[in-house]
């Protein structure tokens, strides 16, 4: 018997979303290793949405607090994690491969003199040895991993562990816990523009390529985008981002970033390997293309030829009627 | 300023990967191997520095098999100043092993900044930089986009979900590159004639056996080509009712 901790993020004193991906990947593992899901929380106080974690699979939600710990503080979180795994003995140790994530991540497992398996998109436990999948040479290939002695401690890829509803009793605990942020202060956060979604996160991702033509021409994007009421994000392609047309925080790709959205609808993109690696894992990908022959096509499930000026704005209207 | 580069010898991008008969490792026949992407962002970013600081020296380490130093004279062309090579036969898949190794060799150097990029586009394994500032105890800022050097104090920018993060530290410290942070300058013919005579030292480097042991490295299942739903607007009403019937997605 082994318990596993769930490393969880908030912003704004809220949790966010990928949270209830990371207990999930936790349950998975804890149910494998017949051990409990400890939820950890680093936050400034009680954050939103901590009694929703025992529906996931959470047993126990820890909030640690500290007045330095309302932002990300690298040091001062690692620190607080890596006491509370020494002194807990967890079998493993889960986060997300998000931005914080993957910052944090190896700091904690370099803490614990432990290897870190970064962006995993399967797990399992392997006579008693956790085994992990991750993606390598941007996705072209799988690599399977057994770690040797515990704790795992592992990040799990955005939108690839489903939440599923495993109500646990979820009983809550919180303690203040001190010392200083760390040497690394963040000072604010610039945000994007308000309800904007990452495309590493999104569960729908509409992204174009210089078959756009030219930059103002991704309204057609950001107008599908929006007809999926909050749920789509808008990405690009290594080339018009190259070209300066989008943001790079934008760009899907070996560059860029590896996204698994339930839907990729990928427009006006001819479907470079690099551009493939980055979205070959989502669950649906829908390809608008003039260009019939265009490799996109062959890892599309679904593909429309024709010009995306009249497509685009047709499948808008659409989406719009089943939404209204 | 004295700036450290931490470097790796990957795999081109557009490599079509062939799993060797070992069935754990990259088949590297036919294979051309380059300098790290993201790795570019961290020399060029020393140079800046070093160039705007007016004195100092830009160092460039690598780990890896005896060929890396043709990777180690590639930044050396773009102006660095001297290489190192950590030489060891095969990487293992555990990072922290890599941090390690590089750690040992940064220690008693008193390096004002040691880059690194964010992560190599071979292992995806995104975490050597961090483990490295934890190792040596410094400060560390991960997928720097714009970075601020003033009188000892610096402010970075990270791109986060949603926004950008803003970063303060003091140096020394570790920071790793993200696309975005500056423009990587291509080594002039003067300057691959010079990086030729440059010292490069090689030390032979035994990494431990790390706690990753790889089970296998297989080729995903490809994705299988779908259908054409049609051409042109006519098919979106199609595409629609697959989206919602087959797929259920909508």
């Amino acid at each position: 018997m082994s318990n596993v901790l769930a490393v969880l993020e908030q912003r704004d004193g809220a949790l966010r979303k990928v949270s209830h991906e990371v207990v999930t990947g936790a349950r998975r593992l804890a149910d494998a290793l017949s051990g409990n899901v400890d939820a950890l929380i680093l936050a400034a106080g009680p954050a939103r949405g901590a009694d929703q974690l025992g529906r996931f699979g959470a047993d126990k939600v820890i909030t640690l607090t500290n007045a330095a710990f309302g932002m990300y503080a690298p040091e001062g979180y690692a620190g607080a994690i890596a006491a509370r795994v020494t002194g807990g003995g967890y079998g493993a140790v889960v986060f997300a491969a998000s931005a914080t994530g993957k910052d944090l991540a190896p700091r904690v497992a370099a803490r614990l003199g432990r290897p870190l398996a970064q962006d995993i998109t399967d797990l399992a436990v392997d006579g008693g040895a956790v085994t992990l999948t991750r993606p390598v040479y941007a996705g072209k290939a799988l690599l399977r991993l057994r770690v040797v002695g515990t704790p795992a401690v592992i990040s799990l890829r955005p939108n690839v562990f489903t939440p599923v509803e495993r109500p646990k009793a979820g009983t809550q605990e919180s303690a203040a816990v001190a010392g200083p942020a760390g040497r690394v202060v963040v000072k604010e956060i610039k945000a994007a523009e308000a309800g904007m979604l990452d495309v590493a996160e999104a569960p729908i991702v509409v992204s174009g390529g210089r078959g756009l033509k030219e930059p103002a021409n991704f309204r057609v994007l950001e107008e599908l985008a929006a007809a999926f009421a909050g749920r789509a994000a808008v990405g690009a392609s290594r080339a018009v981002v190259d070209a300066g047309w989008r943001p790079h925080a934008d760009q899907v790709g070996q560059t860029g970033k590896t996204v698994s959205p339930t839907l990729y609808v990928a427009v006006g993109i001819s479907g470079a390997i690099q551009h493939l690696a980055g979205m070959r894992t989502s669950k649906v990908i829908v390809a608008i293309n003039k260009d019939k022959d265009a490799p996109i096509f062959k890892v599309a499930d679904y593909g429309i030829v024709g010009d995306l000026f009249e497509v685009v704005p047709k499948l808008t209207e659409e989406i719009k009627k089943l939404r209204g | 300023m004295k700036i450290a580069v931490c470097i790796k010898r990957v795999p081109d991008s557009e490599t079509r990967v062939k799993i060797a008969a070992d069935g754990k490792s990259l088949d590297e026949a036919g294979v051309k191997f380059i300098l790290n992407p993201y790795d570019e962002f961290a020399v060029e970013e020393a140079l800046r520095q070093k160039e705007k600081a007016g004195a100092g020296e830009v160092v460039v380490i690598a780990l890896g098999p005896p060929a890396a130093q043709e990777t180690i004279r590639t930044a050396l062309a773009m102006g660095a100043d001297r290489g190192v090579l950590l030489q060891t036969q095969g990487l293992h898949a555990d990072g922290l092993e890599t941090a390690r190794a590089l750690a040992a060799e940064l220690k008693d150097n008193e390096f004002d900044l040691i880059l690194l990029g964010k992560m190599a586009i071979d292992d995806y394994n995104h975490q050597v930089g961090p483990m490295v500032a934890e190792l040596l105890d410094l400060p560390c800022v991960t997928t720097v986009a714009h970075l601020e050097i003033a009188a000892g104090k610096a402010t970075a920018e990270r791109e986060i979900e949603g926004g950008v993060e803003v970063v303060e530290f003091s140096l020394p410290a570790v920071l790793t590159t993200d696309k975005g942070l500056n423009e990587p300058r291509y080594p002039a013919l003067k300057g691959i004639m010079a990086a030729k005579k440059k010292p490069l030292e090689v030390k032979p480097t035994t990494p431990g056996p790390g706690a990753l042991a790889i089970v296998s490295l297989t080729l995903p299942p490809e994705r299988q080509a779908g259908k054409i739903v049609g051409e042109g607007s006519a098919a979106v009403a199609e595409l629609v009712r697959l989206l919602r019937e087959e797929a259920k997605v909508l």
